[in-house]
């Protein structure tokens, strides 16, 4: 990380790492809609943020004037031999139509609601057993010993990987996650163990197919060809670094809403009937993910001079405080009965994972609360933020009480 | 009353068949499909209205029936 100068105005030079936009980035986007509701900066070679709710719609849906090609906003532009166009290097978050369709038909149907709902049980014991690893202390860290700990220990189990790998999963997930800011010949470096211990996987599975999302990939066909292995191999990690830390932040983050918020917290244990309601209005209030696209040539858009390569902020989180659309937006309203939130973005990549993440979400909230029904904040100063375009409590202790 | 979703528009959002499992389930790629003809009666015409309203992608739509 270079030290960059620290933001004064957001409407003129915004940037999503300051330190500012990472504690707490309402004020700043409710200020942005009011006086300016497309932001510019010229940080990252120049790049723009709709704060509006209509102004992200009006672009996620607009295939043809911006490309998914980058997702995350980097000093960096892609070169035509990095990323082949329209496929992109993680389809399908990748790419765009019309190659985009393909590539997401294929493993919809590994996330679909009946498969999904089919893993609830598994989910339930796997927080059971983070809740029993810590149990007797007196402050539970929210994030660092449960939230962070559920979603790679689902997947590790829809990839087939063994049960006995937990913690050589958990590194290569930390590896993929933490390897994504390092310059791209570290990465590679760092990805070596990530791809070994991948390849060997396949290499089993291809032995031993069985019911699992490898064996599912392994068997897959595009035109009545079978994927390069390479497309199986990407896929994976994709599914890693779309399915971790965007779950873990929505985890950690209804912890922490629940910790500061005991009439809520109360009302959650008293009424289990409110948890779909509250778990769309978390998704709303808290929304983790914030992706990008590049534009795809000179124009004039929402009333903006955009140049070739500028960059969109897609505010998702940003779309759901819009007022114009959610009554009382900046109030958490447990029971909110109309919530047409967009925390799982907006036409043709919405989110493959949604039904598996509302799943982790329900019964990670569940089970904590079962267990501790009284909690608070230990200290609201320890409380860390993650910095960039996902966002979550990083660091969560929570005292227990009684 | 009848109960439409535009296939075109449903992203599989997933918001319809979880708030209201009698009219609404889901395909293999788990798009939001309407159940049966979608005829809405009294009783269930609120429940389509408030799915419709949670919709994110506008995709649910309530029609005269003809
Ligand atoms: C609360 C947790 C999650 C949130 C808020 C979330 C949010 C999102 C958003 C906003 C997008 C759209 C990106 C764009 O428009 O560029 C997306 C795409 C995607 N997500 Fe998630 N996600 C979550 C969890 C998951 C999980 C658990 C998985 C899989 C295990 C997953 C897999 C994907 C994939 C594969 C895509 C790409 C879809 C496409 O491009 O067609 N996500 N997610």
């Amino acid at each position: 990380m270079t030290d960059k100068p620290p933001v004064l105005d957001f409407a003129t030079d915004w940037d999503h790492t300051d330190p500012a936009w990472v504690n707490d980035p309402y004020p700043i986007w409710e200020d942005l809609r009011q006086r300016c509701p497309v932001a510019h900066t010229d940080r990252y070679g120049g790049g723009w943020f709709p704060a509006t709710h209509a102004g992200v719609s009006e672009i996620a849906k607009d295939t043809e004037h911006f490309t998914s090609r980058t997702v995350i906003i980097n000093e960096g532009r892609p070169t035509d031999e990095e990323l082949p166009a329209p496929i992109g290097v993680a389809p399908p978050i990748t790419s765009d139509p019309p190659f985009h369709a393909l590539a997401r038909k294929l493993i919809l149907p590994a996330f679909s609601p009946g498969v999904v709902n089919a893993l609830e049980p598994q989910i339930r014991e796997l927080c059971n057993r983070l809740l029993d690893d810590v149990i007797g202390e007196e402050v539970v860290n929210g994030s660092l010993s449960y939230a962070k700990l559920i979603p790679p220990g689902v997947i590790r189990e829809m990839l087939g990987f063994p049960a006995e790998d937990t913690e050589k999963f958990i590194e290569m997930v930390h590896i993929i996650t933490e390897a994504v800011d390092l310059p791209l010949e570290e990465r590679i470096e760092a990805f070596i163990p990530v791809e070994e211990y991948f390849v060997a996987q396949i290499e089993d599975h291809q032995d031993n197919p069985r019911d699992d999302l490898t064996s599912f990939l392994l068997d897959a066909e595009i035109d009545g060809q079978k994927l390069a292995l390479e497309h199986v191999f990407g896929t994976m990690v994709l599914i890693l670094v779309a399915g971790i830390d965007t779950t873990w932040g929505a985890i950690g983050a209804s912890l922490w809403h629940l910790a500061q918020n005991p009439e809520d917290l109360a009302r959650l244990v008293n009424e289990p009937e409110l948890m779909p309601t509250a778990v769309e209005e978390f998704l709303r209030f808290y929304a983790p993910v914030t992706m990008a696209r590049l534009v795809n040539a000179d124009m004039e858009y929402l009333g903006c001079p955009m140049k070739e390569y500028d960059w969109i902020l897609l505010g998702f989180p940003a779309a759901n405080r819009d007022p114009v659309v959610f009554k009382d937006a900046d109030k958490f309203i447990i029971d909110r009965a109309e919530n047409r939130h967009v925390a799982f973005g907006l036409g043709i990549h919405r989110c493959i994972g949604s039904n598996l993440a509302r799943l982790e979400l329900r019964v990670a909230i569940e089970e904590f609360i079962r267990r501790y029904p009284k909690f608070e904040l230990a200290n609201k100063k320890d409380v860390t933020w993650a910095q960039g375009q996902i966002r979550g409590p990083r660091n969560l202790p929570l005292r227990i009480l009684s | 009353m009848k109960v439409v979703i535009d296939g075109e528009l449903c992203q599989g959002q997933g918001r319809c068949f979880s708030i209201a499992p009698s009219l609404f389930g889901f395909d293999d790629l788990g798009d939001g499909v309407v159940l049966g003809d979608g005829t809405l009666t009294a009783e269930t015409l609120d429940l389509a209205r408030l799915a419709q309203a949670n919709c994110p992608e506008h995709a649910i739509f309530i029609e005269e029936s003809s």
